[in-house]
């Protein structure tokens, strides 16, 4: 691996809160030097980063990479190109596969073919039980040493009260999270979009923001009284941010996230039935939509994570009710933060650039995150002022279930560097 | 001023115009002639093929439109869910190609999903005309309730109308609120609080909780179907406190100010949302909806007939 | 530029439907077992003046009724639907009976293929006769008119425009050469 030196970029590396017009120096995949000036070893290639923005890689604690078990619509190595292709060099894979992510050996085969990938770092998360079917807790102490970095029963809730007070408390002996799809099911089955007007216009039965909103409010209440981390996953409502302030303020270990369609999006995207507007849980009303920003603003919600949920193109080409949630995200993420949270004001560039890669680092404990000395040499480089419109052809994952597509997105990755490696290069318009 | 069309499809009421609405009212009253006559049948729809695609149970439904389209010439085939690959799991993208590759004229869609008939209308060029889809829409419903009511009053606008029983639930409620509100009528919803969605005050009706004041205010009730499942889910404890607090008994209209009418989509629950002596009684126009459906539908088929696919030239629809 | 010649001014067309009224009699032998249907719209308003007239000379009461043919075009899917069906209504029964179907202009035909085509859904009379105001040629079918007002020769272009009082406040028909206005 030669070195590689990124030449006269606007450097941001929230993890230091710097930025400014500097150079980075890459050898042996780590972070050699970062300023002004650097010279070139001999042998070293040269990027130049002029005009264009260098940065930790981005992190998404939050994507469902569909293998093993249904690889027609995503793989590891695909989602791990998707990921690249969107400026994240670390992702975290949700345990809903088939079989489940629920044991040393399934945790272990996700880390084994993410190494073959060789795109981004995929660090799998286990399940909080056993097949994801709320009973039994699954071994959280031989998940982690087979390499995953929390628990989570996403795709639904932590099923009981009880199974999510003992997963909190055991998950304190290994250090890590446990990440929960907040929702009531009892209130949200057979729902389909939010509830609201446009549900009401439209037939289709709705998921209250209460389904959310009260779980929420039970794992804040097991998180305090366990003093485990709670992760809340893709936070929707304005009652749920609210109840993360309170909890927040009370000094508890509650992180949350929130996506890129929720803080883009509202309900009203449904009309028409578009299936690439369902997703669990649903787009919001305005006011929601304006929380989750006003919450990634001040801090309640830590990050963004994208919820990147591919689906066979045929799956969605059908009926609302009977459609699968969810949408693909990685190589919209960016895109979307700057467009909605930059461009009109409400986040500094390095407030977003933290919430997607120095926080949520952070908040699973990964390397990565940073440009200090020493550190992993993930990095992303992009122009935040190109323009692209996202089209279908273009999109590096297996399925193409996107709302966005033939929409105009701001800020164009064209290099991420995983390791020191090239993971993603536009210019070469190769897969390397 | 060029007279209003119809367009390709008829999928709901909320997206016509109060002029397309008039249209097929107006179209309908000749239709009603027709009926009438010793031989009930016109050739205006000769040579076209009409597929009847039935995917959840309905009598009353199938064969009025089954009745429109005989007496409008029209060829027609009956496709029910069951007994067909439907039921063996083929998709509705696929029903909807093997329909197109048949070039068929119009298809007549129930569904169970709401937004079918919309899934079905993007993808074939054939006219597609809603029968129900889902909780949805019922917009030839609608129609013969608007037209049913016209022939009682004279008119819609200034109307104040009642719409009793199980909103949340109800393709037939959405109709009835779309056009009658676009018709200039007064509208509220009258029910248990669990099966009338909160929202609906957002479209311009009002919500009357008790059947009592709703009786009191209204010059026609349009009755809903109450389903024996919503009990099972838990939306109302009984059909027997539901016909107490609910019911529209002679009792409840013998104290109403005036006469109203009695509209109900059928099939009926004697004795649970309507009283037996009610729904035969003198204000009753039940019936007269029944035979107010034919020429409605007869309607729609012949304004949608015009604007039909045209597979020589490969043009009518969206073509996908 | 279209010219524009009077061919009937209304004494011409109270002759002529004065005739008209006498040709009808004398064809089907006496004013018994007749009954007169016009054509919506303008045939219709011409058949209850026949009627009135019939009535005069024979001294008994004429059914008439009126037929709108919207439906049994066979143009529906080249022209789309016509956004407003008229009214069909009939006397009793035509079955057995001396019908003359009335209309203002006979030109293709194929208006009056479509009204014998209604009326044989409504029964069987015993006999069918046409009377037109105005025979402007130009058939596309075997058709022709028993009882005529007055014959005119006309191209394509071309276009009679028949008034009726009820209708239009005047009585004339006048021939419009050279296309549309």
């Amino acid at each position: 691996m030669s070195d590689l030196l990124i030449r006269g970029g606007r450097v941001i590396d929230p993890s230091r809160a710097t930025d400014g017009v500097a150079d980075v120096y890459v050898k042996d995949g780590k972070i050699e030097a970062v300023g002004r000036n650097i010279p070139a070893q001999p042998g070293a290639s040269i990027i130049d980063a002029a005009g264009k923005v260098v940065a930790p890689g981005l992190v998404d604690l939050h994507v469902h990479l569909r293998e093993p078990g249904f690889e027609h619509a995503e793989t590891i190595a695909t989602g791990a190109m998707s990921a690249a292709a969107g400026g994240f060099t670390a992702i975290c894979a949700m345990p809903n596969t088939d079989p489940v992510t629920d044991s040393q050996a399934t945790v272990g085969f996700v880390v084994r073919q993410a190494i073959r990938a060789a795109k981004a770092r995929v660090y799998p998360i286990g399940a909080v039980s056993i097949g994801q079917n709320g009973e039994q807790l699954t071994e959280f102490g031989e998940m982690v040493q087979a390499g995953a970095v929390a628990v989570s029963d996403d795709g639904r809730p932590v099923a009981t009260s009880h199974l999510m007070r003992t997963a909190l408390e055991y998950a304190k002996t290994f250090g890590i999270p446990v990440a929960d799809h907040c929702e009531d099911m009892s209130l949200a089955k057979g729902g389909a979009m939010h509830e609201g007007i446009i549900s009401a216009r439209l037939g289709l039965k709705g998921i209250p923001s209460a389904a959310e909103e009260i779980m929420v409010a039970r794992d804040i209440i097991l998180a305090e009284l366990t003093g485990g981390h709670v992760h809340l996953c893709h936070m929707s409502t304005k009652g749920s941010v609210a109840l993360i302030r309170w909890a927040k303020e009370r000094g508890l270990r509650v992180t949350a996230e929130a996506t890129p369609h929720h803080f883009t999006l509202t309900h009203e995207r449904c009309e028409g039935y578009d299936t690439n507007a369902k997703m669990n849980p649903p787009l919001r009303e305005a006011a929601d939509r304006e929380a989750i920003r006003q919450g990634l603003k001040d801090g309640t919600i830590d990050c963004i994570a994208s919820d990147h949920a591919p689906h066979h193109y045929d799956t969605k080409e059908r009926e609302f009710d009977d459609a699968p949630n969810g949408i693909v995200g990685l190589e919209t993420a960016l895109g979307l933060g700057l467009r909605e949270l930059v461009e009109p004001g409400l986040l500094s560039l390095p407030d977003l650039l933290a919430r997607m890669s120095t926080v949520p680092a952070r908040i699973f404990k990964l390397p990565g995150g940073t440009l200090m000395v020493g550190a992993p040499a993930d990095v992303v480089v992009f122009d935040p002022a190109e323009r692209w419109t996202v089209r279908r052809e273009d999109l590096h994952s297996r399925s193409t279930n996107s709302p966005f597509l033939g929409e105009t997105l701001s800020g164009r990755v064209q290099l991420t560097l995983v390791g020191g490696r090239v993971a993603y290069d536009r210019s070469n318009r190769q897969i390397l | 001023m060029t007279e209003p069309t119809l367009g390709k499809d008829l999928l709901g009421l909320e997206g016509l115009t109060k002029a397309q609405v008039e249209l097929i009212l107006d179209t309908a009253e000749p239709f009603k002639e027709v009926s009438e006559r010793a031989i009930k049948k016109v050739p205006a729809l000769r040579g076209k093929t009409i597929v009847n695609l039935f995917f959840e149970a309905s009598t009353r439904t199938r064969i009025s439109f089954e009745f429109a389209e005989k007496r409008l010439s029209a060829d027609t085939v009956n496709v029910a869910a069951s007994g067909s690959s439907v039921s063996k799991g083929e998709t509705l993208v696929d029903t909807a190609r093997n329909l197109e590759a048949m070039r068929i004229d119009m298809v007549v869609i129930r569904h169970g999903s709401s937004g079918a008939a919309k899934f079905l209308a993007d993808r074939i060029r054939s006219n597609v005309i809603n029968a129900g889809d889902g909780t949805h829409e019922h917009p030839t419903q609608g129609l013969l309730d608007l037209l049913t009511l016209r022939d009682r009053f004279g008119k819609i606008e200034g109307l104040k109308v009642a719409i009793c029983g199980d909103v949340l639930h109800s393709r037939v409620a959405r109709s009835n609120i779309w056009g009658l509100l676009k018709l200039g009528a007064e509208v509220a919803v009258c029910g248990p609080a669990t099966l009338i969605p909160p929202q609906v005050v957002e479209l311009g009706v009002q919500i009357i909780p008790r059947i009592e004041d709703a009786i009191a205010w209204a010059d026609a009730l349009n009755i809903l179907r109450l389903q024996l499942e919503r009990m099972q889910a838990g939306f109302i404890p009984s059909l027997r406190e539901y016909n107490r607090v609910f019911g529209v008994t002679r009792e409840r209209l013998a104290r109403a100010p005036k006469e109203l009418a009695i509209l109900h989509p059928g099939p009926m629950n004697r004795g649970v949302e309507i009283d037996s002596d009610v729904a035969d009684g003198p204000h009753s126009v039940i019936l007269p909806q029944v035979t107010n459906g034919v020429a409605v539908r007869m309607a729609v088929l012949y304004l949608l007939a015009g604007g039909g696919p045209d597979w020589r030239s490969g043009g009518g629809g969206d073509d996908r | 530029m279209p010219s524009v010649t009077r061919l009937l001014d209304d004494s011409a067309m109270a002759r002529a439907l004065a005739r008209m009224a006498s040709e009808i009699v004398e064809q089907c032998g006496g004013a018994e077992g007749v009954v007169l249907l016009g054509i919506q719209r303008r045939g219709v308003e011409l058949a209850a003046r026949l009627a009135r007239l019939i009535e005069q000379s024979a001294g008994a009461p004429v059914p008439m009724g009126k037929v709108d043919i919207t439906l049994y075009r066979d143009d529906l899917s080249t022209i789309g639907p016509r956004p407003r069906v008229g009214e069909t209504s009939l006397p009793d029964s035509i079955d057995g009976k001396t019908t003359v179907i009335v209309d203002d202009v006979l030109y293709t035909g194929r208006t009056v293929r479509a009204a014998m085509d209604e009326l044989a859904d409504f029964g069987r009379p015993r006999r069918i006769l046409l009377a037109v105001l105005v025979d402007r040629g130009g058939r596309e079918l075997p058709i022709q008119a028993d009882i005529v007002g007055v014959t005119v020769t006309s191209s394509d272009d071309d276009r009679v425009d028949v008034a009726v009082k009820e209708l239009d406040g005047r009585d004339s028909v006048e021939l419009v050469r050279g296309g549309p206005v």
